[in-house]
């Protein structure tokens, strides 16, 4: 306990020394988000130095371990480090697919050499990976995927296509779910890859989505050649591998609806409805604006609860499905009553006064929420199945 | 502090549970229903629960309770709400003893909680007057008559009132009905002249009472904290019932939740198991969701009266308005996905559904605790 306390001492005095007063803004757009990579563009100086200071300390990845490039902290420590960001409101100096998916699997499934070659590199932001799951005839029956990839001795060729893969004409390399064995039952002839975006027959055709940005693509694959070396775990195991990254992305993406606003709800209705006596002039709002902050503090609860039963060994291994189904439906109840809240204003799509549209664009992508990852609906499936055992779920 | 239970209320709630279960199940509830029973409760159990030291679980060890804090009485409660066990638990070892444990001078304390320790005094919370919980709106009044006050007004709703043999009472010593201030808390002996009690018969089959007060004399010792600052010792004890019958809901919506989901294994239709049809398969689903969610609030709320009594209001707001609602949500499914038979006094599904209905009343329902919410956090 008082080591936690002198962590939490140091880690505060070395927060506000090296944090770069910039660095210490609510970001106003996803621009904001520095990603990393090898074409990344830095926003400001101050962006740069903010992920190399981290990276050095290993705290664009605070629990991996030292030798990856992590921090090597304990899960007391990181959380201690994540608070006093949030108090100092320092922002997250890397952001990643490497760092919420691939690490997690590749520290639990990767080889010696995999984990030497791929982690350090996520953790200084240096190679930006993009997601290879879904395919145009699979989304929800992700184990029905057809991209195939052949024995060619010591490389493997690969053809055929992913979609809606987010980032993918951004990123340096793509974890991949391939097919290897046709002939075998859909889930036991899959297969984990890793390769380099620039290799040749690799392109990528990006997609707009409702809300005018366009984060992802469709991804093809003509003859692609990769070596056997960039293969994760065992040959036609890739499934056991990418439901356990799954469940990481599940975290992730479940937890986005708890990061709060500058302003509050009631602030933000405040503003557009008025107030009489110092309650929302909108009494139907007010009741909609309290229930939803019930749920969302009772959720943030709930993700805590998670991982204290985790770290006592008591987690059921499917409550990343109930933290993605609640979390995302939750965000989507924000983002309407931010809209709700907001009024004709909450509608502009263009201009400063807006910034460029920022609620809109917010509501509109908090719509993919329930959708990405795996869909509300196949969560249910799944806590149908794994959790209340019910039959032929 | 983690939001699980240590191996101490882990080992707690198992006891607990194992003990209601053989000696308080459901049948105990239709017993005592069906043979009208004069007390409504069994006084053979609340020795039982007296000898487990159930009785004295809030009270402080100089006193002879347990000092144990509010997630054990919750652990207790959750496990009478599965059961739907009536006891005097709540009435007497969680709002009477918390309340004289808190505010009590040294020798009200000496007078009252080694009684209730030991099983010799039932005592409870007289505080509604209206049909829906307004703590702030209490008109009852107490005027000063000599050393003393005379109390008049009626209460309602006053749980275990029908055998309380003592009552926190209260009243307003000034100010109007609407103030915060102005209320003060006394210690009312149940057969004192002037106090008249009636018994209602509630939907769940467990026990309240209407009591009136027509110029009941109480001594200025019976002033249980403050004169006219009794709002804080007041909403303090409130914060404890109403953790403590969220925790109750809790288990009694779980237990429901589980016969619900082992009778979607059981019954077929069409040929199949009920439970293979996704929209039951969901529903249920989206249910267990919603429950885990409640239990984390309700933790995170009875371990805020143990860390920070006096900063526990929001939490506990949270706490009982969603424990509230979904309870309700787990009977009304239960209920829906039992069928015909669900809606049977045979069958035991139904009974939940009762029980649940007045603890989302007791102590402000989900609406009151979403007002309260907003209000604290100034919208
Ligand atoms: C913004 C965004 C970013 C994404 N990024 C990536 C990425 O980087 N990499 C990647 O690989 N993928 C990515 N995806 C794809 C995502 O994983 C899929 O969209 C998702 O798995 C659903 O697949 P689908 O779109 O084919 O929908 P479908 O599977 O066709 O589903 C359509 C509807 O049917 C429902 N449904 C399907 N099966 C069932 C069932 N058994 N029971 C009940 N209902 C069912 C679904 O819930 C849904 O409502 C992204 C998607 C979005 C929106
Ligand atoms: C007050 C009352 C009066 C009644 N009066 C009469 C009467 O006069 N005459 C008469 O003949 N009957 C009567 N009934 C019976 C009534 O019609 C049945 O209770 C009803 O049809 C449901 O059948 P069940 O009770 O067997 O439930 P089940 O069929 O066992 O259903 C249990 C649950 O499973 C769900 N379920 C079942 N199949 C599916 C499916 N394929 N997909 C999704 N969900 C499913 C149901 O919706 C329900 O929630 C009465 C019932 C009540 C409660």
């Amino acid at each position: 306990m008082e080591n936690l306390e002198n962590f939490r001492k140091e880690t505060r005095a070395w927060l506000e020394a090296n944090c770069p007063p910039e660095m210490r803004r609510s970001s106003q757009s996803e621009d904001d988000t520095c990603w990393g990579g090898r074409h990344w563009k830095f926003q400001s100086d101050a962006q740069r130095q903010w992920l190399e200071r981290m990276a050095a300390k290993g705290w664009t990845v605070p629990e991996w371990p030292r030798e990856y490039g992590g921090g090597g902290l304990s899960r007391e420590e990181a959380k201690i480090l994540r608070q006093t960001m949030r108090e100092l409101n320092c922002r997250s100096p890397l952001d990643s697919f490497g760092i919420w998916m691939l690490g997690p699997a590749l520290l639990k499934y990767g080889n010696e050499e995999q984990k030497r070659e791929h982690l350090p590199k996520i953790a200084r932001g240096e190679i930006r990976w993009c997601q290879g799951y879904s395919e145009p005839g699979s989304g929800s029956d992700l184990a029905s995927l057809q991209t195939r990839a052949e024995d060619k001795g010591d490389q493997f060729l690969v053809n055929g296509s992913k979609i809606w893969t987010s980032y993918a004409d951004k990123a340096d390399w793509i974890f991949c779910l391939v097919r290897t064995d046709p002939n075998a039952p859909k889930h036991e002839g899959i297969s984990f890859l890793l390769f380099d975006m620039e290799s040749a027959g690799v392109s990528t055709k990006p997609i707009i989505l409702i809300s005018g940005s366009s984060p992802f693509c469709q991804t093809f694959f003509d003859d692609v050649l990769v070596p056997k070396a960039n293969l994760v775990g065992k040959l036609n195991k890739g499934w056991d591998i990418a439901k356990y990254l799954l469940t990481h992305e599940r975290d992730m993406i479940g937890g986005m609806g708890t990061t709060s606003e500058n302003r509050s709800l009631g602030q933000i209705a405040a503003d557009t409805v008025g107030s009489h006596n110092g309650m929302l002039a909108d009494t139907a709002l007010r009741s909609q604006i309290a229930a939803f902050e019930i749920d969302a503090l009772a959720f943030r609860l709930t993700m805590d609860r998670a991982g204290d039963m985790a770290k006592v060994g008591h987690a059921h291994p499917a409550v990343s499905s109930l933290l993605k189904y609640y979390g995302t439906e939750l965000n989507k109840r924000r983002m309407e009553l931010v809209m709700s809240a907001g009024g004709t204003d909450a509608l502009e799509w263009e201009g400063e006064r807006s910034r460029e549209g920022r609620s809109a664009r917010a509501w509109l992508r908090s719509k993919a929420n329930s959708i990405e990852g795996g869909t509300s609906e196949v969560q249910l499936n799944i806590i149908a199945k794994r959790i209340l055992g019910l039959p032929g779920a | 502090m983690a939001l699980v239970l240590n191996d101490e209320q882990t080992m707690l709630r198992d006891n607990a549970r194992g003990f209601l279960a053989k000696n308080a199940p459901i049948a105990h509830l239709r017993a005592l229903r069906d043979n009208r029973d004069a007390d409504g409760f069994s006084r053979a159990l609340w020795k039982n629960f007296v000898q487990m030291g159930w009785a004295g679980i809030l009270v402080p060890q100089d006193y002879g309770g347990l000092g144990l804090g509010h997630v054990e009485a919750g652990v207790v409660m959750e496990e009478l709400g599965r059961t739907l066990t009536p006891s005097p638990f709540l009435s007497t070892a969680v709002l009477a003893a918390s309340a004289i444990a808190r505010a009590g001078t040294d020798q009200q304390k000496e007078n009252y909680l080694p009684k209730i320790v030991a099983g010799e005094l039932i005592a409870t919370l007289a505080v509604d007057e209206t049909a829906k919980h307004h703590p702030e709106k209490i008109a009852m009044t107490a005027t000063r008559a000599g050393n003393g006050f005379k109390l008049s007004g009626a209460k309602t709703f006053v749980i275990d009132g029908h055998v309380a043999k003592l009552l926190i009472v209260v009243a307003r010593t000034s100010g109007k009905a609407g103030d915060t201030a102005g209320l003060t808390l006394f210690l009312v002996d149940a057969s004192a002249p002037g106090v008249r009690s009636e018994r209602t018969s509630t939907v769940d089959t467990h026990n309240a009472a209407r009591i009136t007060f027509d110029d009941v004399n109480a001594s200025a010792d019976s002033v249980l904290g403050k004169i006219d600052a009794g709002w804080d010792v007041l909403e303090g004890v409130l914060n404890v019932g109403r953790a403590a019958v969220a925790a109750e809901m809790v288990g009694a919506s779980e237990e429901a939740f589980s016969r619900t989901v082992a009778y979607l294994k059981e019954r077929k239709q069409f040929g199949k198991a009920i439970g293979e049809f996704q929209a039951l398969q969901h529903r249920a689903a989206h249910l267990y969701c919603e429950l885990e969610v409640t239990r984390a609030a309700v933790l995170k709320a009875l371990q805020t009266l143990d860390d920070s009594y006096d900063r526990a209001g929001a939490i506990v707001s949270v706490a009982k308005a969603r424990a509230g609602l979904s309870a309700t949500l787990a009977v009304n499914e239960a209920v829906q996905m039992h069928g015909g038979i669900g809606m049977t006094d045979e069958f035991d599904i139904g009974l939940f559904m009762k029980r649940v209905r007045v603890c989302q009343e007791l102590f402000g329902d989900s609406n009151f605790h979403a007002d309260r919410l907003a209000r604290l956090n100034r919208y």
